[in-house]
C-alpha cells in the first residue's frame, strides 16, 4: 500500500523519522481539561492577591451581601466566569461541540436585563443618571482589568496547550473569563450596587479586558 | 491513539503510521489546487504529525478522533498557505474516504526534519538525530550520552516543542 518502501524519498524518509521520534515521545500528555482548571485556580488565586494589596472589602460587606442588589453582582459574574471558562474548554479543542455553555452565557445575559428592567421600572427617572454614573465609576475601569491581568495571563498560557481555531476570538473570550472573575472580586469593593451601574461599567471594564486579550490571542496564540 | 494516551509507545507509532497516509491525500489534493508541490505537501504533513503529536491531550477519548485529525491538517494547510501568501478557506473534509490514491508518489528534495533540526539546540540535535536516524531507544541514548533517561525524555519533548514552533515562524 504504501509505495515508499520500494521508492524512497528524502521527504518521506524525513516524515518517517519524524513518526519515529514522535512515538519516542509517547508519554501520556496531560490532558487540556486538567491544564485550565489548574490555570482558572492560578488565575483565581492571581486576582484575589492583586485584590488584596491594591483594595480592601467594604466595611459592611457582610451585611450588603444578604440583599438583592449586592447579591445580583454576583449572580452576574460568578456564572459569566464558570461559562467563559466551560466554552475556553470547548474552543480550545479541535472540532469539539460548544454544548451547553452558550446557553449559559445567554442566560448571564438575560438575568442582566431582567436587573436592569427592573430597576428602571422601581426607581424615579431622576435617579438614573445617578445610579448610572454612582460613585468611583473610574476606579471600576481602572481596578478590574488590573485585577484581571493574572488571570489573562494563567488563560493565554493554557490555551497555547489547546488549538483554538481563531486565537483572537480565543484570547477575547480569555480575556472576558478574566474579567468576571477580577468583577466578582471587585464587587466586594465597590460601594454601586446598581444594576445601572454593573451593567455599563462592569461591562465597559470586561470590553477592555477583552480587547486585550484579543490582543494577546493574536500575537501569543 | 487511546493506547497511546496512556503511553503505549508501540500502539502510538502503529496509529501515526496509520494516519500519515491520510494526511498526504488531504494535504497534497488541497495543495495542488494551489501549483504547490510535494515538498509543500510533505511539510504540511510533518507539521500535522507534530500537531497532533503536542496537542494529543485536547482529544476527549469518547469522541471520534477523525473530525478532530481533520480540522488539525485544514488548520495546518491554512498556515502553510497563508505563510506562502495566499489567502483561503479549506473546507473541512471527510478523511476516511480519501485513503485512495497513495499511489503515485513523491522524490523530491529540500527542507525536511534534517533541516529544520539546524535550529535546535545541539543536545537537543543529537537526541533527535539518534533516536530518528539510528531508531536508538531512548534508554541507549541516554547512556550514550550519559544522561538520564529522564532528562533525555525531557529534552526530546522539548526539541519537538521547538521544532513546531519553527515550523510555525516559517524560519526555514
Amino acid at each position: 500500500m504504501t509505495p515508499d518502501e520500494n521508492m524512497p524519498s528524502r521527504s518521506a524518509i524525513g516524515t518517517d523519522r519524524l513518526i519515529e521520534v514522535l512515538a519516542k515521545d509517547a508519554g501520556a500528555p496531560r490532558p487540556f481539561g486538567s491544564i485550565l482548571l489548574v490555570a482558572a485556580a492560578l488565575g483565581v488565586a492571581s486576582a484575589a492577591a492583586s485584590y488584596l494589596a491594591m483594595l480592601q472589602p467594604r466595611p459592611d460587606i457582610d451585611v450588603v451581601v444578604r440583599t438583592l442588589r449586592v447579591l445580583f453582582k454576583f449572580i452576574v459574574t460568578v456564572p459569566l466566569a464558570v461559562g467563559m471558562i466551560g466554552l475556553l474548554d470547548r474552543i480550545a479543542r479541535p472540532a469539539a461541540p460548544h454544548g451547553f455553555w452558550p446557553w449559559l452565557l445567554g442566560g448571564v445575559g438575560a438575568v442582566l436585563a431582567v436587573g436592569v428592567g427592573t430597576e428602571l421600572a422601581m426607581s424615579p427617572p431622576a435617579e438614573w443618571a445617578a445610579r448610572l454614573v454612582g460613585h468611583n465609576a473610574r476606579y471600576c475601569l481602572m481596578f478590574i482589568p488590573l485585577i484581571a491581568i493574572g488571570p489573562l495571563a494563567c488563560f493565554i498560557a493554557a490555551l497555547r496547550q489547546g488549538m483554538p481555531a481563531r486565537p483572537g476570538l480565543a484570547g477575547a473570550a480569555a480575556g472576558i473569563a478574566s474579567s468576571a472573575i477580577a468583577a466578582a472580586l471587585y464587587a466586594t469593593h465597590c460601594p454601586d450596587d446598581s444594576p445601572l451601574f454593573v451593567a455599563t461599567w462592569y461591562t465597559l471594564a470586561t470590553c477592555i479586558v477583552a480587547a486585550c486579550g484579543f490582543i494577546a490571542g493574536r500575537r501569543f496564540l | 491513539m487511546a493506547a497511546a494516551l496512556v503511553g503505549d509507545e508501540i500502539a502510538y507509532r502503529r496509529f501515526l503510521e496509520a494516519v500519515t497516509p491520510h494526511l498526504r491525500v488531504i494535504a497534497r489534493r488541497r495543495l495542488s489546487a494551489f501549483r504547490l508541490g510535494n515538498q509543500d505537501v510533505e511539510d504540511v504533513v510533518q507539521e500535522a504529525l507534530l500537531a497532533i503529536h503536542l496537542k494529543r491531550g485536547t482529544w476527549e477519548t469518547h469522541r471520534p478522533i477523525g473530525p478532530w485529525i481533520s480540522v488539525i491538517v485544514r488548520n495546518k494547510l491554512i498556515d502553510a498557505l497563508r505563510r506562502r501568501g495566499h489567502r483561503v478557506v479549506v473546507p473541512i473534509d471527510d478523511v476516511v474516504d480519501l485513503i485512495a490514491d497513495e499511489r503515485q508518489d513523491v522524490s523530491t528534495d529540500g527542507q525536511d526534519i534534517e533541516r529544520m533540526m539546524d535550529h535546535l539546540k545541539p543536545v537537543q540535535r543529537d537526541i533527535v538525530r539518534a533516536i530518528s536516524l539510528d531508531g536508538s531507544s531512548v534508554r541507549d541514548t541516554a547512556a550514550r550520552l550519559s544522561m538520564s533517561e529522564g532528562a533525555v525524555r525531557v529534552a526530546l519533548h522539548r526539541a519537538l516543542r521547538s521544532l513546531a514552533a519553527i515550523y510555525r515562524g516559517g524560519t526555514t
